[in-house]
């Protein structure tokens, strides 16, 4: 599924567009912690968190997530848009919270990553 | 991967700085990708690291992550000026942290770290000094043999 | 309206702690962050996380929500179980992953 197909479902903007194509995105993360992202095989995974921290996007770029969406609105410091950029990880808001936005691109029917 | 001599390299890390925490393995990371290393091996070496370098950051005072990068292996050595673990058996659980609050509303501090190091690691290695600091030696192999 | 029964039943979920089976689920927050759940989730809701310490039960407790969930195949700590049995709050557990859940459920609560 392409970002903007998934920015269409659950009413979000792309903030930072990956260079070079948009990701296919076939997987989906949901969570707020870390270490859960660092124990998933999560390559062409979408991270759907609510955590607004630069730290989203290091653990991104080292496990290979090309997407995060940020759920709730969540504001978030330029520097962490501007990691995202750097590092190439497309960034996209929503103001719907992480249930909705998991159930929808469920029955969109992109699945959950599994354990590596 | 075309690597005669061994390749090393070092980075300073700081607790509690978690602005700059996660550029040491991200800088790893680009390492070990132009050096040639197998994409597998990379991800692992990278993840692990960067557990290794979070703990470094949450948990301790200061440390150093060194590297060295050989036809054979990467070698990551995380020393750390810190409290040490008390009881490394208990630490290495699934779940067990010992996390602050304000941690946990970081994104960290649910215990899968250690975890996550050693399953991705070929060899692993923990010591601990209580009162003084911590030490692990992670190494992942870059040839199947 | 489900109950905490129905969707336990329907989704397949591993009792820990029962508490009140029968209080209606109105919907569902995800967040491993309990400061965004003190600041967000509404009364009844079922709380879908991966925390696992004490703290968990007092959120719960504070906000009314109908159940706890936790992901993952993880396990609450000894003293979250002792602290849910005494304040009555239901603790559930899956091997499933956050998001499986929460589609699981999504779908199950927007066809009642
Ligand atoms: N470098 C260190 N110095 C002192 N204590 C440490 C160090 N690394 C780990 N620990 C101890 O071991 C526990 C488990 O570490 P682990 O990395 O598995 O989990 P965590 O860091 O608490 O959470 P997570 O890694 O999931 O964010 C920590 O909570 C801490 O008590
Ligand atoms: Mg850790």
């Amino acid at each position: 599924m392409k970002l903007n197909d998934i920015a269409e479902i659950v009413d979000g903007h792309i903030i930072v567009n990956s260079t070079g194509g948009s990701p296919d995105i076939v997987s989906v993360c949901s969570t707020d912690l870390m270490s859960d992202v660092l124990r998933f095989a999560t390559k062409g995974a979408l991270l759907v968190t609510a955590l607004n921290q630069s730290q989203v996007i290091r653990t991104a770029e080292i496990s290979d997530i090309p997407a995060v969406l940020m759920v709730m609105g969540k504001k978030m410091e330029r520097e962490m848009i501007e990691l995202a950029m750097e590092k190439n990880i497309a960034l996209m808001v929503t103001h719907l919270p992480a249930f909705t936005v998991c159930g929808m691109l469920y029955a969109g029917g992109l699945r959950s990553c599994l354990e590596d | 991967m075309k690597i005669k001599d061994s390749i090393e390299g070092c980075f300073q890390l700081m607790g509690g700085d978690f602005t700059n925490a996660g550029t040491a393995s991200s800088e790893l990371k680009s390492i070990l990708s132009k050096l040639g290393v197998s994409q597998e091996v990379v991800r692992r070496a990278a993840i692990a690291a960067f557990e290794a370098e979070m703990n470094v950051i949450i948990h301790a005072v200061a440390g150093t992550m060194h590297y060295v990068v050989s036809s054979e292996e990467v070698r990551i050595t995380l020393t750390d000026m810190g409290p040490g673990i008390q009881d490394i058996e208990l630490a290495m659980q699934e779940g067990y942290s010992t996390a602050p609050d304000w941690v946990r509303e970081m994104g960290w501090g649910a215990g899968m770290g250690l975890p996550n190091i050693k399953k991705n690691a070929d060899r692993f290695k923990i010591d601990s000094v209580m009162g003084e600091g911590t030490t692990l030696e992670i190494v992942i192999y870059t040839r199947k043999d | 309206m489900l109950k905490v029964n129905d969707i336990i039943e329907k989704i397949g979920l591993d009792i820990r702690v029962s508490g009140d089976m029968y209080k209606h689920v109105t919907g569902c927050y995800i967040s491993d962050l309990l400061s965004d759940v003190m600041a967000h989730s509404k009364d009844g809701e079922l709380w879908i996380t991966l925390q696992t310490h004490p703290n968990i039960v007092a959120v719960a407790v504070i906000k009314g929500l109908s159940c706890i969930v936790i992901t993952n195949g993880r396990l609450p700590e000894p003293d979250t179980v002792k602290k849910a049995e005494s304040e009555n709050i239901t603790i559930l557990t899956t091997p499933k992953t956050t998001f499986e859940t929460a589609g699981l459920l999504y779908n199950l609560l927007r066809s009642e």
